[in-house]
């Protein structure tokens, strides 16, 4: 810190060289301060997503646990301000109280971690912007921000965005901030959309073993008018003592009647409505020739949630992947993974969590290729301790990662932030 | 209207014009160079039809190959392009340079590929928002965004401003409702973003093309989201005896967790203009008119009407009316979607305004429009997406006199102030373009403009694309990377600027 900085400001800096900034204006005075001095940083908050992407080497972090708190929350315009980073838990309890939720649903990647739940922060969820279930519904992380204040590479404090749903003024920064993973804004203010919630939920599963109904079953879900609003397939497969053991702690429900793979999908709405979209999928669906259980409400909210926060994965210490493909490719996907991966599928067929053994790295070369072919892409989450790194954790063709590092540079031209953990040189 | 200031003129292409002919000739068809002023005046202006400009030529391109080949030659002889859509733009983003080409995406009207299997059109950008819609409807499906110009405006036009309409409420705008986008760089460089997939990895630059206005990138393919029919649609017609009551009962169905598919607001002035103009049977003692349409299964749209029915009472409105079939929905409708012709035929012209501001705040202003309206002594009509807080005010005026033209500038200009003023922006889903470039700094200051600007010199490092658009003429800002107003040249001399 210069003399000026020491003498203006108390920012408080520990012996790990982390500094902790108490407003936004004490953000823009480190950064200027490293911009000045050429000096990259880690932009850090709770760490609960801190595994994700490359990791970084830099003399320097930025901890923002103290720009943490509701600036304004507005139920009845749906929107709620937050500081970069309050926690999730925070805002979950304070949307709960007026009957709202952030419709992305966001995912818990504690478990997958650490096997716990361990939120994070609304800036961690912008940064990596990781949707649930209800994604393929609703939209993802991206879809529901409305603005943000932050500071640049540069240590300009900028904004993007408001408060309200529409809005073109100017260029969607707000969309360019979400899933850039911290390379470009260090974030201090984040305007999220609301929405009310569902009043209830209800989950119909479908036991089967055959992939080719549930990629039917998959595509119909898509096409249908009753507005289902999760949709996961659970294969029986690969025979795994552990992980058999695990999906029985997970999927621990009194009226799940019987084992093996299923396909579950959700429905949501006031008691009515559930009961005229289950007439209606029953007929789209045929549902009456097939076995099934049904969760009621008390079932279907934990069974949801054990979904979305990857429960099945709990404490991992394999590689896990994250592919999203276009969901016709399913069925040349599962005949690939059949018997040989432990896998599910998400998003109505869009999403597989894939685990890859940890000693088997060169299996993430070749699921890497096939999802290219499948015109999907894939991100590995998490990897194991005896990763080799040959296959990188993002993927990029050439062209975009021209334009990417151009706007990398537009925003934080002396690469500052997070460098590297996206992509080399960015 | 008044004078509009444009990017200085590059006085070398004018004089080597003959060249680039001959050199754009030789890119694509000789036939789709259009340079003797008969043929380029249908393009001089967009649906801000006030200002006029003769491009240098315009070209009409058949494929991606062609827009990349033109514009490298550009990029290398240091030419303005300014890509157009359908031209149906309201705010002058397609608005021509005198020495620039005007790129035109109007022979990209194909739709490359029906996907029902993905829930997703592949098309040209160059098809009407209402062509995909069409292309799907036999099996029920269409395309969400529906702005007011559906039947005419372009795909890529709706990406580049990124578009809304009635139902963007439930179901987003353009943004939310795209997969996949090609674009080519100034550059010539082509660029494959997103594809049949949810989400894509990296920098989401779909995100920043959708609503750049044509300032980063020529969009050459566009891959939508179709979503299924809902099962049943019903809508209620409910009249106010004052503002506020309207404009509360419309804040208080959205608080009560309510999301309508639409839910329009239209002032006493625009009701008895619309209902002469359709005959759509709307209550003419009304103050306000509130249009609130309802998608859902059978039962739940039944339940809901009945909420905002009590609503609607509680706050002592002097007419209901429920939709009994389809048809009578679509007579709702059809007074609200003649808005602007109704106002068309009241007065000689009008200027149609487009802020957002939060939803609590319609009554608010309403009023505030109503009192500058006596201010500037110009009648104004009101139709606004009131589920989203998106105003619409038409001002109606006669162009042909210069100071009421003046009058009406200002007068729109202190309307969008006073939507910053109550916490919302100066355009919903019109986009900046021209129209409103001067007005930016009302809602950004320098730090944000420049972090803008520069993400613009970074895709197109001559600030060669769609130049003078979105963001306020500046001196030497390309040369020199800094915001500067120019003083002596301000549209709204009298706005604050911090």
């Amino acid at each position: 810190m210069s003399t000026e900085m020491k003498k203006n400001s108390q920012i408080y800096q520990d012996s790990n060289n982390t500094y902790y900034p108490e407003d936004e204006s004490q953000v823009s005075d480190i950064v200027k301060e490293l911009y000045k001095k050429n000096q990259p940083t880690e932009l850090i908050g709770t760490g609960t997503k801190n595994f994700i992407g490359n990791k970084i080497q830099s003399a320097h972090k930025i901890s923002f646990s103290k720009l943490s708190g509701i600036v304004e929350y507005l139920p009845h315009e749906l929107y709620i301000k937050v500081k970069a980073n309050t926690s999730l838990e925070l805002v979950e309890k304070e949307l709960e109280k007026n009957n709202q939720e952030l419709a992305f649903e966001p995912i818990d990647f504690g478990f997958i971690h650490s096997g716990k739940s361990n939120k994070g922060t609304i800036a961690g969820y912008l940064a990596c912007n990781y949707a649930g279930s209800r994604r393929f519904k609703v939209g993802s992380v991206r879809d529901h921000v409305l603005g943000f204040r932050g500071v640049n590479g540069k240590g300009d404090i900028i904004k993007s965005g408001g408060t309200v749903v529409k809005n073109v003024t100017g260029y969607d920064l707000s969309k360019l901030v979400a899933g850039s993973f911290g390379t470009l804004v260090a974030l201090t203010e984040i305007t999220l959309k609301v929405l009310p919630k569902k009043k209830l939920s209800n989950t119909i599963i479908i036991h089967t073993e055959d992939k080719n109904l549930v990629n039917e079953l998959f595509e119909k879900i898509s096409g249908s008018s009753s507005e289902v609003s999760g949709a996961v397939f659970i294969p029986e497969e690969p025979e795994d003592k552990s992980y058999d053991h695990n999906k029985e702690m997970v999927f621990k429900f009194n009226d799940l009647k019987s084992k093996g793979s299923f396909l579950a999908l959700r429905i949501e709405g006031d008691k009515i409505s559930i009961e005229e979209k289950t007439k209606s999928l029953t007929d789209e669906l045929a549902l009456n020739k097939l076995n099934l259980s049904i969760l009621d409400l008390y079932q279907s909210i934990p069974f949801w949630k054990k979904i979305n926060n990857l429960e099945l994965f709990k404490a991992t210490k394999n590689n896990l992947l994250r592919v999203v493909i276009p969901p016709s490719k399913g069925n040349k996907l599962m005949r690939y993974l059949s018997n040989k991966y432990k896998y599910y599928v998400d998003w109505c067929g869009s999403l597989y969590w894939i685990e890859i053994q940890s000693k088997k790295n060169t299996k993430v070369r070749e699921i890497k290729n096939i999802i290219k072919e499948l015109e999907g892409y894939l991100t590995i989450i998490k990897t194991s301790d005896e990763y080799d790194y040959e296959e990188t954790i993002f993927t990029v063709d050439s062209t975009r990662l021209l334009i990417s590092e151009k706007i990398k540079k537009s925003f934080d031209p002396k690469r500052i932030f997070n460098p590297g953990k996206m992509y080399r040189g960015i | 209207m008044s004078e509009l200031v444009l990017p200085k003129i590059n006085k070398e292409t004018i004089s080597k014009k003959e060249y680039i002919f001959k050199n754009l000739a030789k890119i694509i068809n000789p036939e789709n160079v259009l340079s003797h002023a008969d043929e380029i005046k249908p393009y001089e202006t967009d649906a801000l039809a006030a200002y006029t400009q003769t491009p240098l030529a315009v070209v009409m391109p058949e494929n991606t190959k062609e827009v990349s080949n033109i514009l490298k030659f550009c990029h290398a002889e240091d030419i303005k392009v300014v890509p157009r859509g359908a031209g149906t733009g309201l705010s002058g983003g397609a608005l021509p340079l005198n020495d620039a080409i005007l790129l035109s995406l109007g022979k990209f009207n194909k739709i490359i590929e029906i996907d029902f299997e993905n829930k997703c059109v592949v098309t040209q950008p160059g098809v009407t928002n209402l062509g995909i819609t069409h292309a799907v409807q036999h099996k029920n499906f269409y395309y969400a965004p529906d702005p007011s110009s559906q039947l005419a405006c372009s795909i890529g036009g709706n990406v580049a401003e990124n578009s809304g309409g009635v139902h963007s409420l439930k179901y987003g705008t353009t943004t939310n409702n795209i997969l996949g986008v090609e674009i080519v760089m100034m550059d010539g460089t082509i660029c494959r973003i997103g594809g049949k997939t949810l989400d894509q990895e990296g920098y989401d630059l779909m995100g920043l093309i959708c609503g750049s206005e044509g300032l980063l990138g020529v969009i050459t393919e566009v891959t939508v989201k179709i979503l299924k029919n809902p099962q049943v649609v019903k809508a209620a017609l409910i009249g106010f005896p004052t503002i506020e009551e309207g404009g509360n009962a419309a804040t208080e169905i959205i608080s009560s967790g309510i999301v309508p598919a639409g839910m329009e607001i239209m002032d006493k002035a625009l009701i008895e203009a619309t209902d002469n103009f359709s005959k759509a049977g709307y209550p003419r003692d009304a103050e306000l008119l509130l249009i609130v349409e309802l998608d859902g299964t059978e039962s739940e749209v039944d339940e809901l009407l009945k909420q905002v029915r009590d609503i609607c009472e509680k706050n002592n409105c002097s007419s209901l009316k429920l939709s009994k079939n389809e048809k009578e929905r679509l007579s709702f409708w059809a007074g609200r979607k003649a808005a602007f012709p109704a106002c068309g035929a009241l007065a000689p012209d009008y200027y149609c305004m487009d802020g957002s501001i939060p939803r609590g705040k319609l009554a608010e202003a309403l009023l505030i429009i109503k009192k500058l309206s006596e201010k500037y002594k110009l009648p104004v009509a009101n139709c606004f997406h009131a589920g989203d807080g998106n105003l619409h005010p038409l001002i109606m005026f006669d162009g042909s006199d210069k100071e009421e033209l003046r009058k009406t500038e200002e007068f729109g200009a202190e309307i969008l102030k006073a939507c910053v003023r109550l916490g919302g922006v100066i355009t919903g889903e019109h986009g900046v373009g021209v129209e409103k470039r001067e007005l930016m700094c009302e809602m950004f200051n320098d730090n944000d403009i420049q972090q803008q600007l520069d993400i613009k010199k970074s895709l197109d490092e001559k600030n060669l694309l769609n130049p003078g658009k979105v963001y306020p003429i500046l001196r030497k800002c390309a040369e020199e990377g800094r915001v500067h107003v120019h003083r002596n040249e301000e549209k709204f001399p009298d706005l604050p600027r911090f």
